[in-house]
């Protein structure tokens, strides 16, 4: 009988949700081709309830305050990445004023993907629309110009192309959520699959 | 019932023969196994002695009812579970399984559009498990698959391939060296051979491509550029950058 050894260096790593590893590289998921938007064509929104829409094209969001951000990510596919680095814009700066009486929102992206989220779990310092990682301008393959970061839920709620935001009543499952995968998400709990 | 409530599967190996210097067929008896969608992947999951667990997502080869399933798994060279699973794992030795996995890089018989399939290296497993589909079900749908690899000797199923080249037929690609007496130097897929080798825009094929990231990245912007839709395309993708 083969005995399994694995590699421990990978393991008792309290930074690490259950059943994760780590790696170095920074893998690539993506339901289909990679939408190529031009800086100048991107445009983020958010709408709510009453239809009102606030918009932002790349120059008025490129403006608004930026923050360092050094996050893990967790991928439902088992690989965690620590200490990651970023820029981005707080969804907290972003929703300054918005006046909605839903809990939840729909993220929209560039290309179709859409993902769930409670408005309370984006907001509070825990989300932001990133447009550098690396310190460079966020690749296209990586969801650049710009795209959501949810650290603290699996990175397929870290919608990549992000163009909106659009409140909803009910918690209605995004693209993965209706294709097997968890309505919420959290690492710590190993809520990977419906 | 939730898949994390419903839990893990445990999976004898039954079968396993190499696929490729690299590469290895395993083939696991799962009691309870419902069967699975082509296109599914399973996560894998091995414990050691101590209690420490290493977990991977593999695409899963075969297609349909029973409790058999079987995986082709690549050897990574730096890898913790695909070494042990290729160079070690013996006939009646288990595993944990969990799924089937994922319900989007899927194919069904009762979809009828033409269906471009393009695979680069191991990428292929996926693709094959639509192909024994497509074969079962005896769909009338076309299908094919462009297959990119390194060398002849990184051929996966090349022998089943074949045969399934009156429903499913493959279009061979080389990227480092080419067989003898073949036709064409090697060299990497170009938006030559993506519009020569591949069903047109005008069919509107659904198209899959399985691969590593780069050549994933490459292919699907290629035929994005030839005129399909992104809608039609779906992706599947391996590896880091």
């Amino acid at each position: 009988m083969a005995v399994f050894g694995g590699q421990r260096h990978r393991y008792d790593n309290p930074s690490l949700p259950p059943g994760q590893f780590l790696t170095d590289s920074f893998p690539v998921l993506s339901a289909g081709p990679t939408p190529s938007i031009a800086a100048d064509d991107w445009e983020f929104t958010i709408r709510t309830e009453t239809g009102k829409t606030r918009r932002w094209n790349w120059a008025q969001f490129m403006a608004l305050p930026s923050e360092d951000i050094t996050v893990d990510i967790h991928c439902v596919t088992s690989w965690s990445k620590l200490g990651t680095g970023w820029r981005g814009v707080s969804l907290d700066t972003l929703f300054d004023g918005v006046e909605t009486g839903f809990e939840f929102v729909m993220a929209h992206s560039y290309g179709g993907y859409t993902t769930n989220l409670p408005l309370e779990e984006v907001l509070a310092g825990r989300a932001w629309i990133a447009h550098e990682y690396d310190g460079k301008k966020l690749a296209p393959e990586h969801g650049g110009p710009a795209r959501l970061l949810i650290p603290h839920l699996y990175f397929w709620k870290s919608a990549k192309w992000v163009r909106g935001l659009v409140m909803q009543d009910k918690n209605a499952p995004g693209f993965w959520e209706r294709n097997g995968y968890n309505l919420h998400g959290d690492p710590w709990r190993e809520e990977r699959y419906a | 019932m939730t898949r994390t409530a419903m839990g893990w599967f445990t999976g004898s190996l039954v079968n396993a023969h190499p696929l490729t210097e690299s590469a290895r067929s395993i083939t696991f008896a799962v009691p309870g196994w419902t069967g699975n969608a082509a296109g599914q992947h399973v996560d894998v999951r091995l414990t050691a002695p101590d209690g420490y667990q290493a977990v991977r997502s593999y695409s899963i080869a075969s297609v349909g009812a029973g409790e058999e399933i079987e995986l082709a798994i690549d050897r990574l060279p730096d890898g913790e579970v695909s070494p042990f699973l290729v160079d070690d794992l013996e006939l009646g030795d288990r595993v944990e399984l969990r799924g089937p996995l994922g319900g989007w890089f899927v194919w069904r018989p009762d979809q009828c559009k033409p269906v471009q399939l393009v695979a680069g290296g191991s990428g292929v497993v996926p693709l094959l498990a639509m192909m024994r589909a497509h074969t079962d079900s005896g769909s009338l749908a076309p299908m094919r698959l462009l297959y990119s690899i390194r060398t002849p000797d990184d051929a996966f199923f090349r022998d089943e391939l074949l045969r399934h080249s009156s429903t499913s037929p493959t279009t061979w690609h080389y990227s480092r060296a080419v067989p003898p007496g073949w036709s064409r130097a090697a060299g990497r897929l170009t938006a030559e051979d993506l519009r020569v080798e591949t069903l047109p825009p005008e069919q509107v094929p659904l198209i899959y491509i399985c691969g590593p990231t780069g050549f994933v990245e490459a292919v699907s912007s290629g035929l994005v550029e030839l005129g399909h839709s992104a809608e039609n395309i779906r992706t599947e993708r391996f590896g880091g950058n």
